[in-house]
């Protein structure tokens, strides 16, 4: 009896472990700086080019930055949720430009809707590195003291901002 | 019979003739677009001393929107800003144990090849061996107990007399 037991009870530990690995995901690299504060950055605007925003400048609140570009395909699947997210005012959103040209970033806002509070311009993507970006679109939450609390990588989903993002902005807007 | 094995052998050399042609081909079809859609090479940075030990570097790190393959060997955007990045940090006098921590701070240990000896990281460094052990041990178990089934045992005085009285006792009765 045991003959036969050995190996099926082997194959079905292998088989476990093969399951699990399918439902993993390689694209996703859990960041290690969640938790951590976030990179500081000094960037200019997207629209006023010669205004300087500073990552302090948030401190106090909670806030999202939306990593995002006119040629990342996936960004379009995502932005109608972030317009409507920033209409709903639960959170101010704010936009890295990132590695992008200036005029077919400013066209892609007009086109499908600017949901930032402020777009800021990584145009060689110095602070996307700093940030750990290594796939658009990517969305960070920051809280009140400047720690990035979690990371979305590739496009928020409906599913997304109903389980994780939303519950995690009104808990960390209660907290001091 | 004679003839048939020549026959068998005059298909089997047309089949090998046939085959190396198939061989040839393929390996034509492989390498000409090879050759000719070759790029240009990509101009080395100024430095070759900055370039050597930013390859050296990149050898060893994940580049991470591809599939298993180095920064160094990815023409990804993601690898040539990491490469960019790494470049400058040369150029700024940093060691590479300073350049590499400054990766794995913002991208984890996923992007080293070696990854560090970590409770997390046990079971990925020596998975292997203990995989190895158990494997080996039953098999060298698995053997040790077949040798012994296989074994002539010498039969004893008692016993070679024992089968000498059955055999002598079915001797007349003409099995």
């Amino acid at each position: 009896m045991m003959r036969y037991l050995i190996p099926l009870f082997a194959f079905m530990v292998l088989a476990a472990f093969l399951l699990v690995g399918l439902t993993l995901n390689p694209r996703q690299v859990p960041s290690p700086l969640i938790d951590k504060p976030a990179p500081v950055f000094q960037l200019n605007h997207l629209h006023e080019p010669d205004k300087i925003m500073a990552s302090g400048d948030n401190l106090g609140k909670v806030w999202l930055l939306n990593v995002w570009a006119s040629w990342c395909v996936a960004c379009r699947d995502e932005h109608p949720l972030l317009v409507q997210l920033a209409n709903s005012g639960i959170v101010p959103i704010y936009g890295l430009n990132y590695k992008d040209e200036r005029t077919t970033a400013m066209q892609w806002l007009k086109r499908y809707g600017d949901p930032y509070t402020i777009s800021i311009v990584d145009s060689d993507g110095k602070v996307g590195i700093n940030y750990g970006v290594y796939g658009v679109p990517e969305t960070y939450i920051i809280d009140k003291k400047g720690i990035i609390r979690h990371k979305q990588i590739g496009p928020v989903t409906v599913d997304s901002l109903q389980k994780t993002i939303i519950p995690l902005i009104i808990e960390l807007q209660k907290q001091a | 019979m004679f003839k048939i094995y020549n026959q068998y052998d005059l298909v089997a050399s047309r089949q090998l003739k046939r085959i190396k042609t198939v061989v040839i081909f393929l390996f034509l079809i492989f390498i000409i677009p090879s050759v000719a859609w070759s790029k240009e090479a990509i101009p080395v940075a100024e430095d070759p001393e900055v370039e050597k030990r930013m390859l050296a570097l990149t050898m060893d790190l994940r580049c991470l929107v591809c599939q298993n393959e180095s920064i160094a060997d990815s023409r990804a955007e993601f690898s040539n800003d990491i490469r960019r990045e790494i470049r400058e940090q040369i150029k700024a006098n940093k060691n590479d144990q300073e350049i590499i921590q400054f990766l794995v701070d913002r991208y984890g240990d996923f992007v080293l090849y070696n990854p560090p000896i970590k409770p997390t990281t046990i079971l990925l460094w020596f998975g292997p061996v203990a995989l190895f052990i158990v494997g080996f041990g039953s098999l060298i178990i698995y053997l040790r107990r077949r040798r012994r089934q296989i074994e002539d045992v010498p039969l004893s005085e008692a016993q070679l007399k024992k089968a000498e009285a059955l055999l002598n006792e079915n001797k007349g009765k003409n099995l």
